[in-house]
């Protein structure tokens, strides 16, 4: 942004206010003064977001201090309060559903971009943009009213059966737990990594895959080793946009969780999120210290998605100046 | 240019005065959303029978209301919960608690191959949510239910995740019968849960106790009946066991009425009477006892007075509980006293 601004006042130098008016009749000054008014705007949103969340959470802050990340007891009664199995709890249940979502999400994303005929690309592509406009709540009754029954009767004691030797199918199998919310969580960032990773990979050049093409590549090398990397940029991108819906999804999660604070190697075992327990005990936290706790939490949230957003920026360069230097040998 | 503000200045008198003329007595109130259904039913014919007022409610929950009535947004609130002595201190008026309904919390539970109704006993309840009952043929459990053929499997226990007025009347009948109960977890809108699953609201609750075998757990009586949801029997301080019903509910409030203190500010669970549900409690409107605008005074008043008789009618076909007539007479009184 830097850059471009000065490309633009290059003659201002010399230029006076006639000069500056004459731009301005020209519009592009008027364009540039709106587009980062627009820009600013996003900024001052999130700071003032954090200020607001630092400066209401004080009491917590200041009689919890760094405890209340390494602490398990929410008593809302006896006033203690520890953020440890919401942060765990996010953090599992986001992880888990990336985990199921980035591979199923990929592999549908250059079917769709690379193999797949137009016209069925086209009528999947509709189906997809479909799912992400679906309600939360809904996934969430339908993570309650079918996947927890199947995850009861038939998923978890299959899991415990095969894989019971791991600590984390071990335990009693209620159905909601932190195995639910990831699959729910799955579900619903699925559509975000296939929409996006499948417009990234359909804007590869077409040069890169007849290149790869004509060196004799076979069609699944072309794409594996040519035009995902070309497009692992954007792929990154689409993953930290449904690693920020995961952390932040609020209803499907607490519906499907158990909300029992507690950590908990199982991933049958119930647990609780951050953004789930502010939503359920906002309203009726009557307690100054309680609401604190919560608005704390969620500059708890704030900080994670932010700490997690920047080590994704830094993986993106890295792999991206590897990737060039590559290119360039 | 000078035109320009003389026309707008026309425009915003004109306007101002339209508005004015047509504008009813508008009241803003905020908080519980257990009552949320007769409060709603109330406001809307209070406002049919009386087209110059018009009261708005907001249902964001006990504690946001309390916290909206203090801070003085809105002209009343409404809990679940009396509000504590520090909360009253910390209003910027003094405040009065009006109760307007009961509202009774029942337990309910999903046990394959059990049909009869099942009694519980103060300790089994306690116990169970304790985490020091966990098998529902334990002695405390079954020790009540003679005759029933109750399994030998783990109780899945289900609570309240969102913090609600359902959880206190629960644990506040809780801490009053159980003494491990009070001084491990108390009572409160969101406590310390021992044990057990969390769904969130009513529905939730329910959906986990339906959808979950041997699973028990803790509704509103209104969403119980309405619903068809299969609820156990309690025993209640006289030693009978009571099936929660509307009846039951009131005579829990008449027992506590003889003893009702002045600010209203009153728990009715766990109370004497041979017939009374042992589960139960008022919900109660916020009002401040000093109202500087006097027209906002008299409608409030007004709609008071209307709530405590006419209204009352409104209270059963929702499945409310209505107020016994010895604390309506003394909520009349209080209503007098609001200046």
């Amino acid at each position: 942004m830097a850059a471009s601004s000065h490309v633009v006042r290059a003659p201002g130098p010399i230029a006076g206010p006639r000069a500056f008016l004459r731009r301005l009749r020209s519009g592009d000054e008027i364009a540039h003064l709106i587009t980062l008014c627009f820009a600013a705007s996003v900024v001052l949103v999130t700071s003032l977001l954090v200020y607001e969340l630092w400066v209401d959470s004080a009491l917590a802050r200041h009689k919890f201090g760094w405890h209340f990340f390494f602490t398990s007891v929410w008593d809302p009664i006896a006033e203690q309060f520890g953020a440890l199995p919401f942060i765990y709890g996010t953090l599992v249940t986001s992880a888990l559903g990336l985990l199921i979502a980035v591979p199923l999400g990929l592999g549908a994303a250059i079917f769709l971009s690379e193999l797949a005929p137009p016209r069925i690309s086209d009528g999947l592509t509709f189906f997809i943009d479909l799912l992400a406009a679906v309600p939360s709540v809904i996934y969430g009754l339908i993570g309650v009213f079918i996947l927890v029954p199947i995850l009861r009767n038939f998923g978890e004691p299959s899991l415990k059966a095969t894989l019971g030797f791991l600590p984390l199918f071990q335990g009693p199998m209620y159905g909601v737990g932190f195995l639910a919310a990831g699959i729910v969580l799955a579900v619903m960032v699925l559509p975000f990594i296939i929409s996006v990773s499948r417009e990234v990979l359909l804007s590869v050049p077409r040069e890169q895959r007849e290149a790869a093409l004509a060196l004799g590549a076979t069609r699944w090398e072309a794409t594996w080793k040519v035009v995902v990397p070309f497009a692992r940029t954007g792929i990154f991108g689409s993953i930290f946009l449904a690693l920020a819906r995961a952390l932040g999804e609020t209803m499907a999660v607490t519906m499907v969780i158990g909300n029992n604070p507690q950590v908990s190697a199982s991933l049958f075992a119930p647990g609780y999120s951050i953004a789930a327990v502010v939503a359920n005990e906002f309203t009726e936290a009557t307690g100054d210290l309680h609401l604190q706790a919560l608005i704390e939490l969620g500059l708890v949230l704030f900080l994670i998605t932010f700490l997690l957003n920047g080590l994704a920026r830094l993986l993106i360069l890295t792999t991206s100046r590897r990737g060039s230097a590559v290119e360039v040998a | 240019m000078k035109k320009i503000n003389g026309l707008l200045l026309y425009l915003c008198l004109a306007l101002g005065v339209c508005t004015r003329a047509q504008d009813p007595m508008l009241v803003n109130g905020a908080g519980a959303t257990f009552p949320l259904p007769v409060y709603s039913k109330w406001f809307d014919e209070y406002h049919k029978a009386h087209p110059g007022v018009q009261i708005n409610y907001q249902s964001v929950g006990s504690g946001a209301g309390i916290r909206q009535l203090q801070s003085g947004t809105v002209d009343f609130g409404a809990s679940d919960m009396p509000m504590t002595d520090e909360q009253l201190g910390q209003a910027k008026v003094p405040v009065q608690h009006f109760p307007t309904v009961l509202g009774a919390v029942v337990p309910t539970y999903n046990i394959p191959g059990v049909s009869a109704e099942l009694n519980f006993t103060p300790d089994a309840l306690a116990g169970i949510y304790l985490g020091t009952i966990t098998k529902w043929n334990d002695p405390a459990i079954a020790g009540a239910n003679s005759g029933v053929n109750l399994p030998s499997s783990d109780i899945v226990v289900a609570h309240r995740s969102d913090g609600s007025g359902t959880t206190f009347i629960w644990t506040d009948y809780l801490s009053k019968v159980n003494a491990d109960w009070k001084s491990k977890v108390g009572r409160g809108a969101s406590v310390n849960w021992p044990v057990g699953l969390g769904g969130k609201g009513n529905e939730g609750v329910s959906g986990l106790v339906k959808e979950t075998p041997n699973a028990v757990g803790y509704v509103e009586l209104i969403y119980a009946i309405q619903n068809n949801m299969p609820y156990g029997r309690v025993r209640n301080a006289a030693g009978s066991f009571m099936k929660a019903d509307l009846n039951g509910v009131t005579a829990a409030a008449a027992a506590a009425a003889k003893n009702m203190p002045d600010d209203f500010r009153v728990s009715i669970t766990n109370p004497e009477g041979k017939t009374a549900y042992p589960i139960s409690s008022f919900t109660w409107l916020l009002i401040p006892t000093k109202i500087s605008d006097p027209v906002k005074r008299d409608t409030l008043k007004g709609f008071l007075k209307w709530m405590m008789t006419d209204g009352q009618k409104f209270t059963e076909p929702l499945s409310y509980a209505k107020l016994p007539k010895e604390v309506v007479e003394k909520e009349m009184k209080a209503i007098a006293k609001i200046q």
